[in-house]
């Protein structure tokens, strides 16, 4: 019987345990301590609410009933002899009541504190999914597809090299922060992608991990207005989302941007994302996520793929170019430029580049291949693309396009 | 605050590094000591011989064994080390980044285990 209070106990635990998690930190300068203080509130809520109905301020009342558990087990914990857990009873007890309330700083303390360099990348990722997105290990495990206790081995690793090594919990200075703010939206990013193009698996989209990734930019966006990075990669994600419906048919399989049905599209999210880019724009302090939020405004301008303009998607490329040299951005824009020069130039462009572990470098030229009649070089190429493709969406997707040439 | 391990690690058999540039290494080592020093993070620190000068000591059917080192069976072995005194990573890692500049190789950070002031 799950009462409308119970599904309210649900809501509030996503939208606030990370609010709730990164404040006790803060209080008690213990990430387990913290954790488990917010899951016995919980469980509290989930008792008493159905009964009592919602406190004035559920937010708040999570935080003070936190506090007051853990300072409760602390002191009991400490009559044996602990002193470190003395010393945390006390000093959280002494704080004063205003400093109990979240401030939203905790969050983004908290944010940098997960995704420090010194922590495993995987680690950063589900230490964010877990602190700050209120995910349970079993559902972190499922949506990056690692054993369960792989993913719980993982967590307490880093969660005891954060106490160990002392990782501070606090926003880095500001000579420090382009570097660490790197690695904050790298964590959120990779996150999107994970649910976006899951890399191996049934389904092509993950939508929790994309919809958890979109709350966490717009926390980044909401505590780092003045960081164009942060808005940058919200707008992509944005831009990206807008077409989520559009990406895959009725079968499950993978529908590229140029035969999307484009009224599918999210008309909000990409006026909402159009905008964020606009305003990047004025500031004129262009980096990577804004550049690509850019392109991806620019194809959701188009109202068909003709109309795409192509010219100034390949000037937008030749700026990511220069920002970061990686292979996947010539490659892509290597896509613009079969668009606007041709499509010879822009296989002399592939030959360069060192991708051959790649899905989508194989995929690519194989489409252009086709497109000046080089089926056997193009049947070729798909067949090493699919060689190499772990996602069912996409193997659907790489074989019709491959049966479809075969017979032109 | 806590005390961290700044190991920094040679590779052995690399190549020889002329005079002038080891010279240039033992100067910037001090004066990066002095700059510890200075801001009251020194523990301790120095640099050792090269591994072909260790010794093993170990205990086999409780007789202690004495045999030709080093322990560790890899071509990177600790060069040197300093102990230093930090109040959180952050601080280690700046020291640990200024320390792999003036050795001119990679450094490990590691935590002590129990805080002195606990």
């Amino acid at each position: 019987m799950a009462g409308p209070e119970l599904v309210v106990v649900d809501r509030v635990f996503r939208e606030e345990s990370g609010k709730a998690v990164a404040t006790l930190i803060r209080l008690f300068g213990d990430i387990d301590v913290a954790e488990e203080a917010v899951q016995d509130a919980f469980m509290v809520a989930t008792e008493r609410w159905p009964e009592s109905g919602l406190p004035p301020n559920p937010a708040g009342w999570i935080v003070t009933t936190a506090r007051n558990r853990a300072i409760d087990r602390l002191r009991r914990e400490s009559s044996r002899e602990d002193r470190h857990a003395q010393a945390m009873a006390l000093q959280a007890s002494e704080e004063p009541e205003l400093h109990t309330e979240p401030v939203s700083d905790d969050r983004l303390r908290l944010i940098f504190t997960c995704c420090h360099p010194a922590l495993e990348p995987a680690a950063q990722v589900a230490l964010t999914l877990r602190l700050l997105g209120g995910l349970q290990t079993p559902e972190i495990a499922r949506a990056f597809l690692v054993p369960e206790p792989t993913l719980a081995q993982r967590l307490v690793r880093a969660k005891r090299k954060i106490k160990a090594a002392k990782i501070p919990y606090r926003v880095p200075r500001d000579a420090e922060l382009p570097a660490r703010l790197g690695s904050v939206l790298a964590v959120v990013y990779l996150i999107y992608n994970e649910g976006y193009a899951a890399s191996s698996g049934e389904e092509l989209v993950r939508p929790d991990l994309c919809a958890e990734a979109i709350r966490l930019a717009r926390l980044l966006g909401e505590l780092m207005p003045d960081e164009p990075e942060a808005i940058g990669l919200l707008a992509l994600l944005l831009l990206t989302e807008s077409r989520h419906h559009a990406r895959t048919n009725g079968d499950g399989s993978m529908v590229l941007l140029g035969d999307q049905d484009r009224s599918l599209w999210d008309r909000s999210l990409i006026e909402e994302g159009q905008a964020l880019v606009k305003a990047c724009l004025r500031r004129n302090r262009p980096g990577p996520y804004q550049v690509q939020a850019a392109i991806a405004a620019v194809h959701s301008d188009a109202a068909s793929a003709d109309d795409t303009d192509w010219s100034q998607i390949l000037q937008l490329y030749d700026q990511l170019s220069a920002l970061v040299s990686s292979p996947v951005v010539a490659l892509n824009r290597a896509v613009a430029v079969a668009e606007t020069r041709g499509v010879a130039e822009a296989l002399d462009l592939l030959e360069d580049l060192d991708l051959d572990r790649y899905h989508l470098f194989h995929a690519t030229r194989a489409e252009l291949l086709g497109r000046i009649g080089r089926f056997e070089e193009a049947d070729r190429a798909y067949e090493q693309a699919l060689a190499l493709t772990t996602n069912q969406a996409e193997r659907l997707l790489l074989e019709e396009k491959r049966a479809s040439q075969r017979q032109p | 605050m806590t005390q961290y391990m700044l190991s920094v690690f040679d590779a052995a058999g690399q190549e020889e590094l002329p005079a002038e540039t080891i010279e240039q290494i033992y100067a910037d080592v001090d004066a990066l000591n002095e700059e510890i020093m200075a801001a009251g993070a020194w523990v301790f620190g120095g640099g050792l011989h090269p591994a072909d000068t260790a010794t093993v000591v170990s205990v086999r059917d409780d007789e202690t064994l004495v045999t030709d080192g080093p322990f560790a069976e890899t071509k990177e072995h600790i060069g040197g080390f300093w102990i230093i005194e930090a109040p959180d990573l952050d601080a280690a890692l700046e020291w640990a980044g200024k320390a792999t500049h003036a050795c001119r190789g990679p450094v490990e950070v590691r935590p002590f285990q129990d805080d002195p002031e606990a």
